[in-house]
């Protein structure tokens, strides 16, 4: 295992087939040549509305779904290839999710020992009882979670939705994972809860994990993640170094869904900085950009051609005609 | 924003003492600890907390919806010197929407999926106006393109449009008898935020036109700050801070506002860290002794652990309302 884990993701392709007849399937592109790359150690943002394929992307990379096209390289392997033999159950202790909802994603009528122990059993066999039973605990005070015995005793119902949430951060790190995926950890928390959990996950990077952060939230993305993708339908429109991509937004998406984020005492100017229209389904058929539609300053190559990646900046990109 | 039209008549709405408990096989929680609080024509006021404060109950008391187990134990709600507590059906029925109508947290559950859209727009209409169906269709319409939904729209189901389209009927159903005030209980929490500033920037669009004071209940501060007037923050049932929304969020006078305020990353400002409020939420069946916030406020001290602090006056220009011993404190000291 080298020392600085990464997982690369080029020109990653999903799609879905939707209805069509026997011989004539539909699809919907999901993800669009979505590119990117993911260092231990440190947070890349995906921000997005919904239906923006980011969490299309965070199962593609966890093998939940199986790419049309394109290649994700983790550590050097490239898992999408045919010669890549490791189980799911290998590559599941490399790389872990989180998921939004901490009241779907435990089993209300097991302990929260029992969901600790048994990731900790299946990744490691050869484990005694005691050297489980202390995998547990540790993990679960590593969340935060103390006094860990009593928790550990504790059923899912007896805790709050932040206290769940660390719980499935604790699943995670117990078993190595060295990649967690979070899909939107917090948007299902309490406001005076949220902190807490991006303190703890901010925190696990110095231990070397590397998080893909999910979110539909672009302020708390820069306050957490190093870098910061912004998704439209599937495409990556803009990405780079987080304080660069919200402070300096180039792609007319992007500046929309800045000047959209509520800010206390800051009444916005109300001119819209969108065209009002319906968000668009792609298809692999699809040419263009898929926010033509929308843009105020399309031009007229903008609906029969992608732009291709501009470098902007050290660690900026847009990909937009106007630059 | 409307300050001229706050005190040329008296409030629209006026809470006095009301306190709502749930009743439960171990005890009594209570949900709301004798809230008052007034809404004037035309002012918007939010009410913002963690979920279990009490800021939907205290709405649902409001409407007077709230069903068994909840209980509304003491106080009076007084909407244009009528008290909604002591109306009868009849009443009531005659109050709800045409006075106050009100806008539910997840708005995009609310439609009925099975009948259309124009149906449940006019079935408002023909229940509490004297009109016939097409003049309840006509109306239902131009609802329809006052909130920007097309009027061919009127015989979709709910399912064929999106989240945000869903909300906006909502509003426009909230809206079909012009009433005096609307309750707005998280009504974009569940949406895009691209779609929840259009969203907002309608409904202040029709809050122009015609008139309705709104009642916001909300998390998220950073929207509020933006279009509230005033500002009341809740904590395990009790108001503990009201005040002109500018005042509360730069000038917080309880420690639970100030955390509240600093859980929130803001985009432009500066990037450090956070540290948000420790800790739990009470739990309302278990209350501590003397401040509910206790556990959870680094400025602790010992009259918290003993007394309840009421809610009092911290400042005058414009009223500034704070239940904190701190401030008491910091008065005495300076006298």
């Amino acid at each position: 295992m080298s020392e600085a884990a990464e997982i690369i993701v080029e020109d990653l392709v999903i799609d879905f087939p939707v209805g069509g007849g026997l011989f004539k399937k539909n699809y919907l592109r999901a993800s669009s040549e979505v590119s990117l790359t993911l260092r231990s150690g440190e947070a890349l943002a995906i921000v997005g509305e919904s239906g923006s394929g980011k969490s299309t992307c965070a199962r593609a990379i966890c093998r939940i779904y199986p790419p049309t096209s394109g290649k994700i390289t983790v550590d050097g392997e490239e898992i999408t290839s045919p010669a890549f033999k490791w189980s799911q159950r290998d590559y599941a202790a490399k790389v872990q999710m989180i998921f939004q909802d901490p009241f779907g994603s435990l089993n209300p009528v097991h302990t929260i020992r029992h969901h600790m122990a048994r990731p900790i059993r299946i990744h490691n066999p050869g484990l005694t009882g005691d050297q489980v039973e202390e995998l547990t605990i540790s993990s679960l005070e590593r969340v935060g979670l103390s006094p860990a015995k009593q928790t550990a005793d504790k059923f899912p119902y007896e805790l709050s939705g932040g206290q769940r949430q660390r719980v499935a951060i604790a699943r995670a790190v117990a078993v190595g994972a060295q990649f967690i995926l979070a899909d939107e950890p917090i948007s299902m928390l309490d406001v005076s809860i949220r902190l807490g959990i991006l303190n703890l996950m901010d925190d696990m990077k110095k231990d070397g994990i590397g998080f893909m952060y999910i979110t539909h939230d672009i302020a708390t993305a820069r306050y957490f993640a190093e870098r910061t993708a912004v998704m439209y339908v599937g495409h990556m429109v803009e990405w780079g170094e987080s304080d660069s991509v919200t402070q300096n937004p180039k792609h007319p998406y992007t500046q929309l869904l800045i000047s959209a984020v509520p800010e206390a005492g800051v009444r916005k100017d109300r001119e819209s900085m969108a065209k009002k229209a319906d968000i668009p389904v792609r298809s692999p058929e699809s040419r263009g950009c898929p926010f033509a539609e929308r843009c105020l300053q399309a031009m007229d190559h903008c609906k029969t051609e992608m732009p291709a990646a501009t470098k902007l900046g050290e660690d900026h990109f847009v990909r937009c005609h106007l630059y | 924003m409307n300050a001229s039209q706050h005190n040329s008549t008296g409030p629209l709405l006026r809470c006095r003492g009301v306190s709502v408990d749930y009743v439960t096989s171990s005890g009594n929680a209570r949900a709301c600890n004798r809230i008052t609080l007034d809404i004037h024509p035309g002012e918007t006021v939010g009410l913002a907390g963690e979920s279990g404060c009490g800021k939907s109950t205290l709405a649902f008391a409001i409407t007077r919806m709230h069903n068994p187990p909840a209980l509304i134990s003491e106080g009076e709600i007084l909407f244009e010197d009528r008290d909604i507590l002591k109306m009868n059906d009849r009443e009531l029925r005659d109050f709800r929407w045409k006075e106050t109508s009100m806008v539910f947290q997840s708005a995009m559950n609310a439609l009925n999926p099975v009948i259309t859209i124009g149906e449940q727009l006019t079935d408002v209409i023909m229940a509490h106006r004297d009109v016939s169906p097409d003049e309840a269709i006509a109306r239902g319409e131009e609802l329809l393109e006052t909130v920007g939904i097309s009027k061919t729209r009127m015989t979709s189901y709910p399912h064929q449009l999106s989240g945000g389209m869903r909300q906006r009927v909502v509003i426009a159903i909230a809206l079909v008898l012009q009433p005096k005030l609307i309750v707005m209980d998280e009504p974009t929490t569940a949406l895009d935020v691209v779609v929840e500033r259009e969203i907002m920037d309608e409904l202040f669009d029709l809050k122009k036109k015609f008139g309705f004071a709104i009642l916001f209940i909300s998390h998220d501060l950073g929207l509020m700050g933006e279009i509230c007037d005033r500002i009341g923050i809740m904590y395990a049932g009790n108001l503990v801070e009201l005040g002109d929304a500018d005042q509360v969020l730069e000038n917080p006078q309880h420690p639970y506002t100030a955390g509240l305020v600093s859980s929130f990353p803001t985009i432009h400002g500066p990037k450090e860290r956070l540290y948000g409020i420790p800790g739990n939420p009470v739990n309302l069946l278990n209350l501590p002794q003397g401040c509910y916030f206790q556990e959870r406020c680094a400025k602790c001290f010992a009259p918290c652990k003993t007394e309840t602090p009421g809610l009092e006056q911290v400042g005058d220009n414009p009223p500034h309302f704070a239940a904190c011993h701190l401030n008491r404190m910091r008065e005495e000291s300076a006298a």
